[in-house]
């Protein structure tokens, strides 16, 4: 027991939770608002994959760090108008097009990858994101370590939850938002675009996506490695249900999340003589579905996700 | 405005056209990444065609590269026809896989004919329990299959790796998370000498021929496709939906299975956690180019198969990242979408002006 709170107790334990988590709180936002919408952007893993490499290639290419955000933000929103065309005017599959749009985003990532770097052994690094010192706070004791020593991304996942939250809730955008989710035809009722309303907000989440990929790149490791995204985004997918779509939720699952995260892998270096590392390494995904199983039955979908809308026939 | 007029019902020379539009295509597209690379393009195909085709030993290898595709893309084709979405090919591939060296390598010994049927069903049930979860998470809970299905892939190839490092480790094998070796007598036979490609074909096309009949001419067959088309309304015919999703669960995992026994038992005779470079994703881009259809699975595998061994041989000649199949793979997959279209609709481009005469 005395391990248990011990670990709970140091700083590097939240400071960690919150790394972990931040991620996980561009991927759920990003979901999120799509599927407010009313479309499911299964391209989210690959979508993590373009933003982890783009990011990272510009940055190797000499872009400097923010560009290389911008061009990972860029690259997210190229592979969600491909999602959002295939799904919106045309009424595509949302299931089918983005798997489709994870392994196109995945193998063009990896292609390009290797075709511009063919024969190195160990990825190249870069010179990521350094935690930002804030005058005051960061030096608090406990909670400066614990929670203001992060790079800026993570700060800027924090912002994101707090925009998004307003712009949902205290915007006519984002009333406009949430009803092209529910009721498209009343939107397209009040003389509002269905379509530009959905295209929009699916390429604008994608965007928010491929930030949590270029956190991995630029912020958690400095490098590109093959499988590195390895299933972040259809966590994502299911913390979207675990936050019934609302942005505070959705920090707080992701939160939850990154500190179980943490937490088994501190424990492991406790126990791990008796379990293997498997075991733990599965827990995020065994997590994922319990989450998924726990709200179930009250999951309250937008009315009208998955549902193609076209104008004048239904 | 993008108009759609439905089309009335569609004729087989159509339903063939679409995919090889398709396939076209996404090649045509492929020249892009090619050019980036550095590649001539006509050479890289030419290298392409002669790595599938170009002699008895490429075209058994290509043979060898569908059998998996073809029973991934047929769990994926019988799951998707009654919209049970099962993304989870991959982690069942492996159940099966697992099973098979689970009973194949010594546990029970015997004669092949008790032995091959023995793994054979074993890969089968695994891939099918493995299914079994998230179809009964579905039916009671109204959890979604999609992504309970992918996350399960990530788990099942820990338990693997596990299994492998642990219980299941070869003691022979230098210390490398390998299994043991198949007994001869569980393995499935080799169809040519000196060549890889095995029983597996056959049983992957016996499997399609098996799912084509279940589908047109039985029951069961009939209530998959009425849950597929209108879940709510074929509960209202008194169609028994919980059970129909229970079944095709059960089938399509048993389906995804077998391409893992296969790949054990017919071609590598050990396990190792690598043995899969995709098959169950690349199963559902083989079912949506054969538009559901199990016959069409056998050709859409053929045709991806096709490209992975001819762009692998393609790339020890050039150098040139064999991403590039992978790449045209999901370009196939976004393209037969969109051409699927035109299956189903005529598609009318109508300026902003008539559609506002058309509402008044």
């Amino acid at each position: 027991m005395s391990e248990i709170l011990e670990i709970l107790l140091s700083a590097n334990f939240w400071a960690a939770s919150l790394r972990i988590a931040t991620p996980l709180i561009f991927g759920v936002i990003g979901a999120l608002v799509c599927e407010r919408a009313g479309v499911l952007n299964l391209g989210i893993e690959g979508i993590f994959t373009a933003g982890a490499m783009a990011g990272w290639m510009a940055v190797w290419l000499g872009a400097g760090l923010w560009g290389g955000v911008l061009v990972a933000a860029l690259a997210g929103a190229f592979f969600g108008l491909i999602h959002a065309i295939l799904t919106v005017p045309l009424g595509l599959s949302q299931h089918v097009s983005g798997i489709g749009v994870t392994l196109f985003a995945t193998s063009l990532s990896y292609f390009i990858y290797r075709t511009a770097l063919p024969d190195v052994s160990s990825p190249p690094r870069i010179e990521e994101f350094e935690p930002l010192n804030i005058p005051g706070l960061s030096d608090l004791p406990f909670v400066g370590p614990a929670l203001f020593q992060q790079t800026p991304l993570t700060f800027l996942a924090l912002f994101l939850v707090v925009a998004t939250a307003y712009v949902l809730y205290r915007t006519p955008l984002g009333l406009a938002i949430q009803a092209v989710g529910d009721n498209p035809s009343a939107v397209e009722s009040q003389g509002l675009s269905v379509y530009g309303l959905r295209i929009g907000v699916v390429v604008v989440g994608s965007a928010i996506m491929a930030l949590g990929g270029a956190f991995l790149t630029m912020s958690a490791f400095d490098a590109f490695f093959f499988g590195m995204v390895n299933g972040r985004g259809w966590i994502c997918i299911a913390l979207t249900v675990f936050a019934s779509w609302r942005p505070g939720k959705a920090l707080l699952g992701a939160l939850l999340f990154g500190a179980f995260d943490a937490f088994q892998v501190r424990l492991q270096t406790e126990v791990g003589a008796f379990i293997p590392g498997q075991v733990f390494l599965m827990m995020p995904y065994l997590l994922s579905i319990a989450a998924l199983i726990v709200v179930a039955r009250k999951a309250d979908y937008p009315r009208a996700l998955l549902v193609p809308y076209f104008r004048g026939q239904r | 405005m993008i108009r759609f007029e439905p089309r009335g019902p569609v004729g087989v020379s159509r339903m063939i056209a679409v995919p090889v539009v398709a396939a076209v295509v996404a090649l045509i597209l492929a020249a892009v990444p090619m050019m980036f690379a550095g590649l001539s393009i006509f050479e890289a195909y030419g290298l392409m065609v002669t790595g599938a085709f170009g002699s008895l030993f490429a075209f058994t290898e290509m043979l060898t590269r569908a059998t998996p595709l073809i029973l991934t893309g047929l769990a994926a084709a019988v799951a998707f026809r009654a919209k049970l979405w099962n993304i989870g090919a991959e982690g069942q591939l492996y159940a099966g896989a697992l099973a098979a060296v689970a009973i194949g390598t010594g546990v029970v010994s015997g004669p092949s004919y008790i032995l091959i049927p023995a793994v054979v069903l074993a890969g089968a049930l695994a891939g099918g329990l493995v299914m079994l979860g998230p179809t009964l998470l579905k039916t009671r809970l109204g959890v979604d299959e999609v992504v309970t299905t992918l996350l399960l892939n990530f788990v099942i190839l820990l338990f693997v790796q596990m299994m492998l490092e642990g219980p299941m480790q070869d003691p022979m094998g230098m210390g490398w998370p390998q299994s043991e070796p198949v007994l001869d007598e569980a393995a499935l036979p080799k169809l040519m000498a000196r060549m890889r490609i095995h029983w597996g074909l056959i049983l992957a096309l016996v499997a399609a021929l098996g799912v084509y009949f279940l589908l047109k001419r039985t029951v069961w067959g009939f209530e998959i496709r009425a849950v597929g088309e209108n879940a709510a309304a074929a509960r209202h015919a008194g169609i028994p939906v919980t059970a129909t999703f229970i079944r095709v669960g059960l089938l399509s995992g048993a389906l995804a299975g077998l391409a893992g026994v296969g790949e054990v038992a017919g071609l590598k005779g050990y396990l190792t956690a690598d043995l899969s470079p995709g098959f169950g994703y690349s199963g559902i881009v083989v079912a949506m180019l054969a538009g559901l259809s199990p016959i069409g699975v056998v050709f859409a595998a053929l045709f991806i198969a096709s490209i992975f061994v001819g762009a692998d041989s393609m790339s020890r000649a050039t150098g040139v990242s064999n991403y590039l199949a992978d790449l045209i793979v999901a370009m196939a997959l976004l393209s037969v979408l969109v051409s699927g279209l035109f299956l189903r609709f005529k598609i009318r481009f109508v300026g902003a002006n008539t559609t506002r005469e058309a509402a008044e």
